[in-house]
């Protein structure tokens, strides 16, 4: 006789041992660790809310003070491995394997963990790609989650932090899961409800809001010029000529200098409404120069950004708002806007090797995927036809059949030659393979892999990669531009400069671009306090940006 | 502390007037170079305090294409280097170059 409810029934158990903690569905703070004991069991595959903006902080904490003794061995299969607790977990005991995404401030304590044994991995993800694991092969048995606020059924509002809770919700509950929800506050009426209270089991309130870390502010006052000059030639070398309208853009002072370079040179150059109309992209603080005048039709938003709330609240024809008046955001939705809908990917690396590939793993820090490889890559599923995408195709497929052609999303990889303590952006090998042998990694962790890559931007020039027509003349393109570093000084110069007539690799001459005009009172803002002055004081920068 | 040297044939002269210029500043990853007209108009020198030691080889090929695309006959260029990447370098050499031409404020 086949049982067809187990976890139904298993589900069940763990309600009513939960039940002995909890007034209805609301468990005090102090009770979370015993809750925690009562509900898991070992083996449990438990997803703890936290990606690289917000954390389940208090959950985190709870679960690393269980005893060991009765809740051991778990399989964690979560976002980001961010907090120390993160880790804490592992190092007791209390769990064992894990699947993940991104480990931002943790890459050098994970990679310990890794090589000392402490850590089974089962693999570092793309966002994307473990959402979708969610649904198929690693789906939670209990999620930890956190939450702006709750109602006393359960029901749920995230604020404009929502990212991923919605994804990790539907593939938990819907599946006989438990969900463990922390609030800063019950209240008698959510101003919104983005989580169903019936999916919702245990609620606790812990009086604080979840953390949430200021990822994507970069400071005006920290470009350079050698990145307001990369941020030239991206502009009059890549947006203009495809004309570049649906993008994401990536975390990096040199994609900053762009969105601050669109209201002046962009302006200059007649590009308005021809490019960066629309966006999957956080709310970053340097849009609000291009926002204001009015460049940005649309954004739609994987998380927040800290201080850009009422900005973003004030501005609902660019941003996708709530009927409470706040921003929504939603992480498996907007990588697949990045994925689907979108002509370009442009972001920044640690390292590019001779033949594309990059990554921005070292061989003591595993820093993980993030979303960059949604947005960074060809989507092969594509069907609909777009300017730049064709555009793109015809380059790299001169001769095929134009109704058969699949076009080519335009990935970008732009940097400055040299990095943070003069390390190189161009190497031989990279130290992703070191790190592999070390870890025993079937496979490198690679950001972008080569064959995705479309252009890359340098202070020397771009090389369009998508040009190139064997190995040879893509290892030349890497070499033409890779500047001072080894890979570019052990460049064969002819043949630099016969990919250079051909249009290959243009130089800032090429372009029209005098390098000695790359200054920064071109930037629209050159402060926090101009992005603020800008946003006509909605935007509210977090104490560690200002300076005044 | 790295001392480096290098005398340069410089195919064009400087341009302008000016005796001296003087652009960028002394902190890490930047740099402070001071131009002075004094040298025959062939000859560049170029003159490097540096604090990161084993860059001799970049130093080199940066000035090498400095010489060959700028105007830097007749130059002594002298620079206190806190550790600036190659671009910064080629920048504030071009910087220097365009302010010695420039007429007298």
């Amino acid at each position: 006789m086949a049982e067809w409810c187990e976890q139904r029934d298993a589900l069940n158990q763990r309600l009513a041992a939960g039940q002995s903690h909890a007034a209805g569905k609301r468990v005090p703070l102090d009770r979370l660790p015993a809750l925690l004991e009562s509900v898991l069991r070992p083996g449990d595959r438990v997803c703890l809310e936290g990606d690289n903006q917000k954390q389940a902080e208090a959950l985190a904490r709870a679960l690393a003070q269980v005893d060991p003794a009765r809740v051991h061995d778990l399989h964690m299969v979560q976002s980001g491995v961010v907090l120390p607790e993160h880790l804490d977990v592992f190092e007791k005991g209390i769990a064992r394997r894990l699947d993940y995404s991104y480990s931002g401030p943790q890459a050098a304590r994970i990679a310990r963990m890794l090589f000392g044994g402490k850590i089974a991995l089962g693999a570092v993800h793309t966002y994307l790609e473990l959402f979708a694991r969610y649904f198929i092969d690693l789906t939670p048995h209990v999620a930890l989650i956190a939450a702006v606020s709750a109602d006393r059924d359960g029901n749920l509002y995230t604020g404009p932090n929502t990212e991923d809770t919605p994804t990790v919700v539907e593939a938990t509950s819907y599946k006989s899961g438990l969900v463990i929800a922390q609030v800063a506050k019950i209240v008698d009426k959510v101003p919104r409800v983005d989580i169903p209270g019936d999916l919702v089991h245990f609620v606790v309130e812990t009086g604080t809001p979840f953390y949430v870390e200021p990822l994507f502010t970069r400071d005006p006052a920290a470009i350079t010029e050698t990145q307001i000059l990369t941020a030239m030639l991206a502009i009059k070398g890549i947006y203009a000529p495809y004309g570049v309208r649906r993008l994401n853009h990536g975390i990096g002072f040199s994609t900053a200098a762009i969105e601050l370079l669109l209201p002046t040179l962009g302006e200059r150059l007649g590009l308005k409404g021809k490019i960066c109309t629309h966006f999957a992209l956080n709310p970053h603080p340097t849009l609000i120069p291009a926002i204001e005048a009015g460049w940005v039709e649309q954004i739609h938003c994987f998380g927040s950004e800290v201080g850009m709330e009422d900005y973003v609240a004030a501005r609902p024809d660019v941003f996708f708002t709530g009927p409470d008046g706040s921003l929504r955001s939603n992480r498996a939705m907007c990588q697949t806007a990045g994925l689907y809908a979108c002509d370009m990917f442009i972001g920044s690396t640690l390292q590019i090797d001779l033949e594309g590939h990059s990554s921005t793993v070292t061989t003591s820090r595993i820093a993980g995927f993030g979303g960059a490889p949604n947005m960074g890559s060809d989507a092969r599923g594509r069907r609909h036809p777009s300017d730049p995408w064709v555009k793109a195709g015809v380059e790299a497929d001169p001769l095929g059949s134009p109704a058969l052609r699949r076009g080519r999303k335009l990935v970008v990889q732009i940097g400055e030659t040299f990095g943070e303590g003069n390390a190189p952006l161009f190497v031989e090998r990279l130290d992703a393979l070191d790190l592999a042998h070390k870890l025993d990694l079937e496979l490198a962790p690679v950001m972008v892999y080569g064959d995705d890559v479309t252009h890359i931007v340098t202070e020397e020039g771009i090389a369009n990669l998508l040009l190139c027509r064997d190995k040879d003349e893509r290892e030349q393109a890497i070499r033409g531009v890779a500047g001072y570093t080894e890979v570019g000084r052990g460049r064969d110069p002819a043949m630099v400069a016969r990919l250079r007539e051909r249009g290959v690799i243009r130089r800032p001459e090429d372009l029209a671009i005098d390098p000695l005009d790359a200054d920064r009172s071109m930037l629209a803002a050159r402060s926090i306090k101009d992005l603020m002055l800008a946003s006509g004081g909605l935007y509210r920068p977090p104490s560690r940006f200002r300076n005044w | 502390m790295e001392h480096l040297s290098y005398t340069v044939t410089a195919p064009r002269a400087a341009g302008g007037t000016r005796r001296q210029a003087i652009i960028g500043v002394v902190a890490s990853g930047n740099l402070e170079v001071l131009a002075e007209r004094v040298l025959a108009t062939d000859t560049c020198t170029v003159d490097i305090a540096t604090a990161a030691r084993g860059f001799a080889p970049v130093w080199q090929a940066v000035i090498a294409d400095f010489v060959a695309l700028r105007a830097a006959g007749g130059l002594r260029l002298s620079i206190n280097d806190g550790g600036a990447r190659p671009d910064t370098v080629a920048l504030r050499l071009a910087q220097v170059v365009r302010l010695i031409e420039e007429p007298e404020a």
